[in-house]
């Protein structure tokens, strides 16, 4: 049996198979391992090993691949063959001409494209962080005992399990200008002296989409942190604790380290969901008063223009900013995750 | 060991606490009010926070005048279909990814990084046409394939993450013992990741029972509609239906609170006994 893993033929899978099988036998009796080491010398044995990793690993992938490969990948190199062609379905008489980049440069002198990007990033750098804050703070209140620590974790569930389209459009009654909640509160508390139609100005949507995406959000953030912060074994801060660490000291030497990599993934997702916001921002405001985001500019000229080349292009150009983002992730987590 | 604690410090804590929730759960509870009001009072000025009698019409509009069941059923096929693909395929590939030692890792993880970022609305056209030829729209297929785009790489990277942080003494001393890598990932990794897999699960079933821009382009014939597009739907040229609308959302999300309950107490238990501390 041991030999059919060195002999190479068999792959991890029908081993186990083998291994299950027979339950009952001893974990020595597959020790080919040892065998192998009476054999070989220790350098030759290494890269064996290593090699045999390296099979496993791509074996392993190998059904995410070929998946990934016919549902992400394919669409992705359909999509930049379409930008780099002139592709207005209304217009079929064009015969969908090759044009280069042209696409492209069309998109710096679209002054509604700009404008879009520029709203983009000022709308994902402005909710990342405040949920950042916000799901960290959460995740550390969850992570300690108190009473009631379930009701308040179920309720920090509530938004996150709301499809997007749903809170979009319970948030919009509520900064309605005459039957919302959000006037009547702050009416109430002083802050206004007359109701307001929030929705109505470039401010007050910004405003109302942050506040509705982080409220969405955060506890997506919170979800995450704490299931990071609940791997930190307890010992750690006995230990930190014996040795007189105070509350922050704690936080920066023992919680922060820990759950870094988990911080930094869930960071990365959010900014990327952050930058290619739709629904909010089709439900809410449908990008009237300077909102549209690039996705919602887009889909436009995708789904109602019919504008496959540009809108593909423009496609593509949130996917090279996007890139960017993560690349800067990536230096600093990069090496945290593979390197294990 | 902690007895000295002022009694203010906890008082403070609470006041936060509450605060906190309060903010998270009023919009809801605005919400499910609207949702029991009668017509009259949902255009109330000032807005009148609690009803003065309770009224179910908007309930039964919601199934009467619109498919809504059949929306919780479609959303609910796709979302577990989705998240049951992703999880069996991810989690193996995660596993590789986080702990054995292979050239190209990088590439990989920056490939997988690449398709989870890629904009929704790019894959839209020609994922579109593709599933036009297959005879896939209006199908569960047709939108659990383009899900997979947006799940799969989400699987992998959470479970990746997680991989990553099981302490490394586990595989070696398997190893020693001449266990194979399938026994390994099978007999030990799977079990000890078990609860990290519920906690992703839930994360990519939430992001498919979310989805909007698939689902609103991919699903046109208004009995396949999954329940986001759907309820974006409810208002017609005519009306705003905020009634029908909040009792909609009652509806789909007082399911997933319970869902979160019962799912919530097996996470946190299965995280915090999960094998990581030996």
């Amino acid at each position: 049996m041991w030999g059919g893993v060195y002999a190479g033929g068999c792959t991890p899978f029908c081993l186990t198979l083998d291994a299950e099988n027979s339950p009952d036998i001893p974990d020595s009796i597959l020790g080919c391992g040892r065998m192998e080491e009476m054999i070989l010398g220790k350098k030759k044995k290494n890269s064996s090993i290593m090699k045999t990793e390296a099979r496993d690993a791509w074996i392993m992938m190998a059904p995410a691949i070929i998946v990934l490969s016919v549902v992400a990948v394919y669409p992705i190199i359909r999509t930049v063959w379409l930008s780099l062609h002139e592709m207005v379905l209304t217009d079929p008489g064009s015969g969908y001409p090759l044009i280069g980049l042209k696409n492209y440069t069309a998109i710096f002198k679209d002054k509604r494209a700009v404008e879009s990007i520029v709203f983009t990033l000022k709308f994902t750098v402005t909710t990342v962080c405040f949920e950042l804050l916000i799901g960290f703070t959460a995740a550390l209140i969850m992570n300690k005992p108190f009473k009631g620590k379930g009701i308040v974790r179920a309720a920090i569930l509530i938004p996150w399990a709301i499809p997007t389209s749903v809170s979009a459009m319970m948030w919009k009654f509520i900064y309605n200008d005459q039957y919302g909640l959000f006037n009547d509160i702050l009416l109430r508390f002083g802050v206004i002296d007359k109701y307001k139609a929030w929705l109505s100005t470039a401010d007050g949507s910004f405003m109302a989409l942050v506040i509705t995406d982080v409220w969405k959000t955060a506890p997506y953030m919170a979800l995450l942190i704490l299931a990071g912060l609940q791997m930190i074994p307890e010992e750690l801060y006995e230990a930190a604790e014996i040795d007189g660490a105070s509350v922050f000291q704690k936080f920066f030497y023992v919680t922060l380290p820990t759950v870094k990599t988990t911080v930094l993934v869930a960071l990365l997702f959010r900014t990327l969901d952050a930058f290619r916001v739709f629904d909010l921002i089709s439900v809410m405001t449908g990008g009237a008063n300077g909102t549209e985001s690039v996705s919602v500019y887009t889909y436009n000229h995708l789904m109602k223009f019919l504008d496959f080349g540009y809108g593909s292009a423009m496609a593509m150009m949130i996917f090279a900013v996007v890139f960017i983002i993560s690349l800067i992730y990536m230096r600093v987590l990069g090496d945290q995750i593979t390197d294990r | 060991m902690q007895k000295k604690k002022p009694i203010w410090k906890d008082i403070l804590f609470y006041l936060f606490v509450c605060i906190f929730v309060g903010i998270i759960v009023l919009p809801f509870f605005w919400q499910f009010m609207t949702s029991i009001k009668p017509l009259s009072e949902i255009s109330a000025i000032p807005a009148k926070w609690i009803p003065s009698s309770v009224h179910g019409q908007f309930y039964v509009n919601v199934f009467e005048k619109h498919p809504f069941a059949k929306y919780l059923l479609n959303s609910f096929i796709v979302a577990t279909t989705t998240t049951v693909l992703s999880i069996l395929i991810g989690a193996s590939a995660a596993y590789a990814l986080a702990r054995l030692r292979f050239k190209g890792k990088k590439i990989m993880l920056m490939a997988i990084l690449s398709i989870s970022m890629f904009p929704t609305i790019a894959t839209l056209s020609p994922i579109y046409l593709l599933l036009k030829q297959l005879k896939l729209l209006n199908k569960y297929a047709g939108l659990v394939i383009p899900y997979i785009t947006f799940a799969l790489p989400l699987a992998i990277w959470l479970l990746t993450n997680f991989f990553a942080q099981l302490p490394k003494g586990f595989e070696e001393a398997a190893s020693i013992d001449g266990c194979s890598r399938a026994r390994i990932f099978f007999q030990i990794m799977l079990p000890l990741i078990k609860p990290a897999i519920f906690s992703v699960g839930l994360i990519v079933f939430i992001n498919a029972w979310n989805e909007y821009i698939y689902a609103l382009t991919f699903m046109t014939d208004d009995m396949m509609r999954t329940v986001p597009v759907g309820i974006a739907l409810f208002p017609s040229n005519y009306e705003l239906p905020w009634g029908d609308m909040a009792a909609a959302s009652v509806v789909v999300t007082v399911p997933l609170i319970i869902l979160v309950l019962i799912f919530q107490r097996k996470i946190i238990a299965g995280l915090t006994t999960g094998g990581v501390k030996e």
